[in-house]
């Protein structure tokens, strides 16, 4: 239509459509997130519990493996959009302002990309760390009593080191702070906001970002404290 | 007062520009901003320099033609005003002022603080047109539109296209003006016939045009002369991702 003969993009690759990307990736993290930080809070409950969860993930076989990969999709749209997108808007402003004010961009909307990368690089170090133990490889001759693996007790040696648990923290900080802008920047590009709803999604983004950073790093500080101890009995390596 | 502006001059797009400090002596606290450069451009001519170029037309802030980033926001970061209606009784005596033009690749620099915008031009023109009854003239109140609706199109409708908005966003995104026009339209029933190829092809041609993407910082919305809201940002998401579905 128009008297103007523009090329289109592809639906989900026009300015609009890859922030629709953004929020769609962002939103099944948050997800993921909500569910981990759930699972991971039974480490209050203690070793039982905890280990009991694992095995039951463990035991869902390919299941796990559509939810990890589906996982790994969200996470790469959410990069490779990211990176497009700030290629684009450094496209965007070819020679800077001499002064620039903020009036209204909060110091975690300013940062996504600092954040984004930092907590990316988190990953780099969680996963090997307690998902593919490849930091730690004693980890895997850890075992309770009834013979499952025993993530509790990995959990609490990995986090009595107090330079793993300060990185774990801070790792958490970040992805609280993303969340707070990312979690209310999420309906608006969905679309999904109106005068009212911007005035409780704005708070409530925020509050969540910091609820969502208070539970994880509760884990290390619960350690720490010596609130979530190793079993009784000790370990039999 | 007697102030310092720290102005950008560049003769033309394809040559380098660079600030430059020129004294403001006697300015009365009453001008408007553009009544002060006015005075300083008259002082240039006198000594037989060349004068500050920028945009104005009615000044008083409803034509969208005026911009400058005054010390780093654009027209100056007084609610709801343009750099016309902005008075110096808001600087004091001493008073260094950094004034630059828009600052977007597409909002190329023409001279001094002159930027060229006619990219929003054509993105208003890839938005077309509405259809419309021709013949004898309707009566009032034929179509029905609710009061809400009507009110909401208006304060869409405020946008004059100044492009604030681009150049306060950090990705010179034109989000908040294209949203402005596409919610105007998508609100009231004589626009939503064409409501889904026109959200798509302003969408397409401000993509088109090299304008950044939203970050959702809202940082248009606090610099907007007329105050149009970051919901109409939603609301253009809304009615693009309303499209893939018809």
């Amino acid at each position: 239509m128009g008297s103007l003969s523009t090329k289109h993009r592809p639906y989900f690759w026009t300015s609009t459509g890859k922030k629709f990307l953004m929020a769609v990736s962002g939103l099944a993290l948050v997800g993921f997130i909500v569910g981990h930080l759930i699972g991971n809070l039974q480490m209050f409950l203690g070793q039982e519990a905890v280990n009991r969860y694992a095995a039951f993930l463990k035991s869902t076989g390919e299941l796990l493996w559509v939810a990890r990969l589906g996982l790994i999709a969200m996470v790469l749209t959410h990069i490779v959009t990211a990176v497009s997108l700030a290629l684009e808007n450094a496209a965007a402003r070819p020679v800077g302002y001499a002064a620039k004010t903020y009036k209204e961009a909060t110091y975690a909307s300013r940062t996504m990309k600092v954040s984004g990368l930092i907590v990316l690089a988190f990953l780099g170090y969680h996963l090997p760390h307690f998902t593919l133990l490849v930091t730690h490889p004693e980890y895997h001759h850890l075992l309770d009593d009834r013979g499952r693996h025993d993530v509790y007790s990995m959990v609490v040696m990995g986090f009595q080191v107090p330079w793993i648990s300060g990185f774990y923290i801070f790792g958490t900080f970040l992805l609280g702070m993303h969340l707070t802008h990312g979690i209310y920047s999420m309906f608006q590009s969905l679309g999904f906001q109106t005068i009212i709803l911007r005035k409780r999604i704005r708070p409530a983004a925020i509050a969540a970002g910091w609820l969502l950073f208070l539970g994880f790093a509760s884990i290390p500080l619960g350690v720490l404290a010596g609130l979530i101890q190793l079993p009784s009995g000790g370990l039999v390596p | 007062m007697n102030l310092t502006l720290r102005v950008w001059r560049q003769k033309k797009a394809s040559e380098p520009g660079r600030l430059v400090d020129y004294p403001a002596r006697d300015i009365s606290p009453d001008m408007s901003f553009l009544e002060m450069l006015d005075v300083v451009n008259e002082g240039l001519i006198q000594q037989g320099q060349e004068p500050i170029a920028f945009d104005s037309d009615c000044r008083e802030g409803i034509c969208g033609m005026c911009s400058l980033v005054i010390n780093g926001v654009p027209h100056g970061g007084h609610q709801a005003t343009a750099t016309c209606q902005l008075h110096m009784r808001h600087f004091h005596d001493g008073q260094t002022i950094t004034i630059e033009p828009w600052r977007a690749k597409a909002f190329p620099v023409v001279k001094d603080c002159v930027c060229d915008r006619s990219s929003f031009d054509r993105v208003i023109q890839a938005g077309g047109f509405v259809s419309v009854g021709t013949g004898g003239t309707p009566d009032a109140n034929t179509l029905p539109i609710s009061k809400k609706d009507s009110d909401r199109a208006m304060d869409a409708a405020q946008c004059i296209g100044c492009g604030a908005c681009v150049a306060a966003c950090r990705n010179a995104s034109a989000m908040l003006f294209v949203a402005a026009k596409v919610s105007h339209l998508a609100q009231l029933p004589q626009g939503k016939v064409e409501a889904a190829d026109r959200v798509q092809a302003m969408v397409a041609q401000m993509d088109a045009e090299g304008f950044g993407n939203c970050s959702n910082q809202s940082e248009c919305e606090a610099v907007c002369p007329k105050e149009i809201s970051v919901d109409f940002i939603a609301q253009l998401n809304r009615e693009y991702l309303k499209t893939v579905i018809k």
